[in-house]
């Protein structure tokens, strides 16, 4: 933090009149977070507290008369469940999947966005469109292309398939949507780390025989260590959560759910709320998980990319 | 390095730069030429209307699901990104600006909150508005929108004040000025551009939420575009709404198509927290 100094160095050099205003400055520092903290501290801690306790009842919104305290057995109900397994496997399917995939693709495209002369801007516009456009409309496209009446990919491929009526070529479409939307993301995140990578150190890499494959793999890509954690921590969890492609497209059938989309059927089709906020208990507790892992296990340092160093 | 890269190079990062935004714009393309498909050929199987028609969208106003949908979104959206980017202001100012007791916690919890999952909140925001009475509201989706977006404005913000001069300030604060009128006489008309890009950036969110607007609302009076599309039936049920739905997603396209041409570096800039200066 580098604008933490000049009020430290006053603060030591002239005592008295200082820590008065050091007081005041104090009272404005916190009076002016105050709103934006009660907010985020009213609409997510609180809730998910709630959500803890409604946990451990049952609680059926059309009966709620009968609702009484039964301790962790919707958690032993959840656990139980076949549906509930399916979903955390797809998840993690789609998860690993699309996560992998955009990285490679988020890695291509950051490094054309990064080198391109021509059309530089061009290009720089239209990834944001994906990133930009609305999350449904973006499955609705790729589910009416992909449909047998209404699409046109069934006659480009010369292929008759119902891809919504299989899991696995679901799947393929579910993917493609989530890949297509948020490798820009990913790209741009990983472009900021690429221009941090000096250009001399490349020159210098280059005169010493590196070719372009080496120079990649020996020079730049450890330099975005940081950049490219970031950026998978981000998209991992963001991945995690999917829910809008699935719901348009299949709305969790042939075996397609979600974790999300459990918790929403359980929650708000079911309107079993005890039951609901387990599952939602247990999705904030994965993705806690996730996080943990990274940054413990990888070392994916979080302040210094975002909010901490902005330069 | 760019002098040293020869036309040759230049020439085939052009055409790749060209593969990424046919890429980009595939999808569109695909919806808005659906968009325009008269009835007869929306079962075709060609990429491209025949005899393109704008009854879609003459259909799609019609309705009345859509236009309410269409209010409802822009209006919340709006709000939401005014209220968030306020409070987003005054926090990131004081983060970058004024040593205080908690700071750390302040962006860590931010930071917490940018990764929390919506779908655990869903139940009990749920149960919490039905007896606050904000089930169905306007109201209702704009405290969880500019929650969600908050972080993410105070981030940007942030590192965007980060760059502003900051002598300026401290000038005014000599000349006399309160902590409060250097922040408002100075610094604000110089942290213009950063509030800008928060705004943009809490907007898209705001116009693309989904989870939100399915589970808090439930009629026209606050549904807004996304959750309308996904349960949008047509004019009559024996009419295919195919592609009143691909009109639909067009219109709602084009504001975000028209900010990101207009906007492109600061949305990069915004995305990347001032990571990248280009």
């Amino acid at each position: 933090m580098t604008t933490t100094t000049v009020p430290t160095a006053t603060r030591t050099t002239v005592r008295g009149r200082v820590s008065d205003r050091l007081r005041a400055e104090r009272r404005l520092g916190v009076l002016l977070c105050l709103p934006a903290v009660l907010v985020m501290l009213l609409v997510t801690a609180y809730p998910i507290v709630y959500a803890v306790w409604l946990s451990l009842q049952r609680y059926d919104v059309r009966f709620p008369d009968e609702s009484k305290f039964i301790g962790l057995s919707n958690y032993g109900t959840v656990l139980s469940s076949s549906v509930w397994w399916q979903a955390v496997v797809n998840t993690a399917v789609i998860t690993v999947v699309t996560v992998a995939v955009e990285l490679v693709l988020g890695m291509a495209l950051a490094l054309v966005m990064h080198r391109a002369v021509i059309g530089r801007r061009v290009v720089r516009s239209s990834v944001l469109i994906p990133y930009g456009i609305v999350t449904v409309v973006a499955a609705l496209s790729w589910k009416f292309a992909f449909d047998p009446t209404t699409g046109f990919v069934n006659g480009v491929l010369h292929m008759q398939t119902s891809w919504f009526a299989q899991r696995p070529t679901a799947f393929v479409v579910i993917c493609l949507n989530e890949i297509w939307k948020t490798t820009p993301f990913m790209a741009l995140l990983l472009l900021a780390g690429l221009t941090l990578v000096p250009p001399d150190l490349l020159r210098a890499a280059r005169v010493d025989g590196a070719g372009p494959w080496q120079r990649l793999t020996k020079v730049t890509l450890p330099l975005m260590k940081p950049a490219l954690l970031v950026a998978l921590l981000f998209r991992t969890m963001d991945a995690f959560r999917v829910f809008d492609s699935i719901f348009v497209m299949t709305r969790g059938a042939q075996d397609t759910e979600s974790v999300s989309i459990v918790g929403y059927n359980t929650l708000v089709t079911r309107l079993n709320l005890g039951l609901g906020s387990a599952v939602s208990v247990l999705i904030f507790l994965f993705v806690i998980l996730i996080a943990v892992l990274f940054v413990k296990g990888f070392g994916a340092n979080l302040g210094q990319q975002r909010g901490e160093a902005g330069h | 390095m760019e002098g040293r890269v020869g036309a040759g190079k230049k020439v085939l990062w052009g055409l790749a730069a060209l593969a990424v935004a046919a890429y980009a714009l595939l999808p569109v393309a695909w919806v808005v030429s659906l968009s325009l498909k008269p009835g007869s050929e929306l079962s075709d199987g060609s990429f491209l209307p025949k005899s393109p028609t704008l009854d879609n969208f003459r259909a799609v106003f019609k309705d009345p699901q859509f236009p309410a949908a269409l209010r409802n979104s822009l209006g919340i959206a709006a709000i939401s990104t005014v209220v968030a980017v306020l409070l987003a202001m005054f926090a990131a100012y004081a983060i970058v600006r004024l040593d205080f007791p908690g700071k750390r916690l302040v962006l860590g919890g931010a930071l917490a909150i940018a990764m929390f999952p919506a779908i655990s909140i869903v139940g009990p925001l749920f149960n919490m508005w039905r007896s606050l009475g904000l089930y169905d509201t306007w109201a209702g989706l704009i405290i969880p929108y500019m929650t969600f977006t908050l972080p993410l404005a105070i981030w940007t913000l942030s590192a965007f004040f980060r760059e502003i001069p900051w002598d300026l300030d401290k000038a005014a604060r000599v000349d006399g000025a309160t902590p409060f009128q250097a922040f408002r006489k100075v610094i604000a008309p110089l942290a213009a551009p950063g509030v800008f890009t928060a705004a943009i950036l809490v907007f898209i969110f705001a116009w693309n939420d989904f989870l939100f607007a399915i589970t808090l609302t439930s009629t026209n009076s606050a549904r807004t575009v996304p959750a309308a599309l996904a349960f949008f039936t047509g004019a009559s049920q024996f009419e295919q709404p195919t592609g009143s739905i691909a009109a639909a997603s067009v219109i709602v396209t084009i504001p975000i198509v028209i900010v990101v041409l207009l906007f492109q570096r600061r949305i990069v800039a915004g995305l990347t927290s001032g990571a990248v200066k280009g």
